[in-house]
């Protein structure tokens, strides 16, 4: 009797592992369908609605190869394009110096808004100012010259960031705040859309984010006497954009190259400015 | 003979299946304290867990903020959900005529099914302008994640309590009244007393889910990584720590959101314990 218990047993692992092996075999045939290996694109957040509608019309109008873009966040795109895991790495954020060995090319230029509920009457920002209310040290409107209440209880700011490790807030800390920590009583949050969602709701909220994301339920402040538009980041009288960068390591492979080339292209350009950034060329080229 | 091979080919796969769920388990924690603990035992635990300064890209891992934020926001979810909960399982096991409880039961089966991100979406549309309006601060907040967990953990806090109180003998009750007792002091002074093991059990499992719940809290508790001093100061627990900054995380930035998963497993795996603990004394009894 133990020798058929243990031959049922053999039976059961044999067939056990027949099972594994099948969904093994079936789960790894999955990434290989289609003609062609599809160009993999990962990285930054803020740039991945964009590299998606460049990849959209890539593939239907351009008759490119399929264009895989995933997000992870601009640290995941340098890791990505340095490792080889994605053909283009994407990020948010000027290269950290450790990140210099990958060549970066610029398609587009994105600003950092600082953004205010419309109820809030102040137009107009400093950089000292800006750094105060951050730093936790400027605490209420009224410090900064609103008179009265602006809506709520209390004058009292509602400071708004985005997470660590945001190209958002990276590119934000870099411009503003230099070496020194945003405050820990800031409200933290992890997306574009929940921030300007708190600053339309919260009459005494301040926030940032990219000037394509701001619509009419926030207000864009002039940062150092300049308002955030087009025209002021192209001069770079606008201190706070940043650049959306396509990563690669060494020369890119000639798939990656078209796609380069047709993102930096009139089309992809187009395409820039439908997402609401601001395209490169113009200046130079 | 063959069909008790047959048998016992069906006895062992469901062992095997059923091992399954341990097995995964056991991944789980070994995946968890791999990822987690080299970097917590790098930089001291003592820093982990004590230290205040969460930066995790400029080398600060204190997770006091988040800890502190759990055990507050838990315990006053029981606060709001201990009371409402145990008058329920004492109405529906005890009071409600059947027509009364067949109504009611389903109702609280209902609120169970509910997703945790309409709980988060409520929060932030009714609750957090509520705060903000009448009692101040930016309503982001511990109040906001205490009010949203009590309710969120009542179907748990009183289907348990509920089979609690129902496992209590009839003749407990019978005889309290039999000799003389109301029926309200035959429930308070006998059939709870008599409950009480299953009761904590089921206030134990409740905190369970309040530790563990990320979404909702993370849509309402505003996410600064402080101490909170006061019921109206934003926070951030542990859970909405990982989930808040996992897209982003790197290097040791994401083995320190794994540390944070190290500390939120040894206190779900405590509260449980306790659990299990509580209900198989009980039943001794």
């Amino acid at each position: 009797m133990s020798r058929g218990a243990a031959m049922g047993r053999r039976a059961q692992i044999l067939a056990l592992c027949g099972v594994l092996l099948c969904l093994c075999s079936s789960v790894g045939g999955c990434g290989r369908k289609g003609h062609g290996r599809a160009l993999v694109l990962a990285g930054s957040t803020s740039v991945q609605p964009l590299a998606e509608l460049i990849a959209e019309h890539y593939e239907v109008e351009h008759h490119g190869r399929p264009v895989n873009v995933q997000g992870g966040g601009s640290t995941a795109g340098v890791k990505a394009a340095t490792d080889g895991a994605a053909d283009i790495g994407m990020s948010s954020r000027k290269p950290k110096d450790e990140e210099k060995g990958l060549d970066a090319i610029a398609v587009a230029v994105d600003a950092v808004a600082l953004i205010v509920n419309p109820a809030n009457p102040i137009t107009d920002l400093g950089r000292e100012q800006v750094a105060g209310i951050y730093l936790g040290e400027i605490t209420r409107w009224s410090d900064l010259g609103v008179e009265g209440l602006i809506g709520g209880r209390t004058d009292a700011i509602t400071v708004v960031t985005r997470e660590e490790g945001s190209g958002t807030r990276s590119a934000f800390e870099e411009g503003v705040m230099g070496k020194a920590d945003i405050s820990s009583r800031a409200l933290v949050q992890d997306s574009t859309g929940t921030v300007r969602a708190i600053v339309a709701s919260d009459p005494n909220a301040v926030g940032y984010i990219s000037l394509g994301m701001v619509t009419n339920e926030v207000k864009a402040i002039a940062y150092n006497g300049v308002l955030p538009s087009e025209a002021t980041v192209r001069t770079g009288a606008y201190a706070l954009s940043r650049p959306f960068l396509f990563l690669t390591r060494g020369a890119p492979s000639p798939a990656a190259q078209d796609f380069i080339d047709y993102a930096l292209g009139s089309e992809g350009q187009g395409l820039v400015a439908q997402a609401g950034c601001i395209p490169v060329g113009g200046e130079g080229e | 003979m063959r069909a008790r091979r047959g048998e016992v080919a069906i006895e062992r796969a469901l062992l095997l299946l059923a091992l399954s769920a341990v097995l995964m388990l056991g991944l789980i924690a070994v995946f968890i304290f791999l990822q987690g603990l080299p970097i917590m035992v790098k930089h001291g635990p003592g820093s982990f867990l004590f230290g205040t300064r969460w930066a995790p890209t400029k080398g600060g891992f204190g997770l006091l903020p988040m800890i502190a934020s759990s055990v507050i926001v838990t315990l006053g979810a029981m606060v709001i959900a201990v009371p409402l909960g145990l008058s329920c399982a004492i109405f529906l096991s005890e009071i409600a005529p059947r027509r009364v409880a067949n109504f009611v039961r389903p109702a609280i089966q209902l609120l169970a099914g509910i997703p945790s991100v309409v709980f988060g979406f409520i929060g932030i549309l009714i609750v957090v302008p509520l705060i903000r309006n009448y009692l101040g601060g930016p309503g982001l907040s511990v109040l906001a994640a205490t009010i949203i967990l009590g309710i969120m953990v009542l179907p748990t806090l009183i289907s348990i309590a509920e089979d609690a109180i129902e496992a209590v003998p009839r003749p407990y009750k019978e005889g309290a009244m039999a000799l003389g007792c109301t029926h309200s002091q035959a429930i308070f002074g006998v059939m709870l007393p008599a409950a009480r093991g299953g009761i904590l059990a089921a206030v134990i499992l409740a905190m369970g889910r309040a530790v563990g719940e990320t979404m909702a809290v993370i849509m309402v508790i505003g996410n600064a990584a402080i101490v909170p001093q006061s019921p109206l100061d934003p926070a951030r627990t542990l859970t909405s720590n990982i989930a808040l900054e996992m897209g982003y995380a790197a290097g040791e930035h994401q083995q320190a959101l794994f540390a944070t998963g190290v500390v939120l497993f040894v206190f779900i795996m405590l509260l449980n314990s306790i659990a299990t603990l509580r209900v198989v004394r009980g039943d001794r009894r």
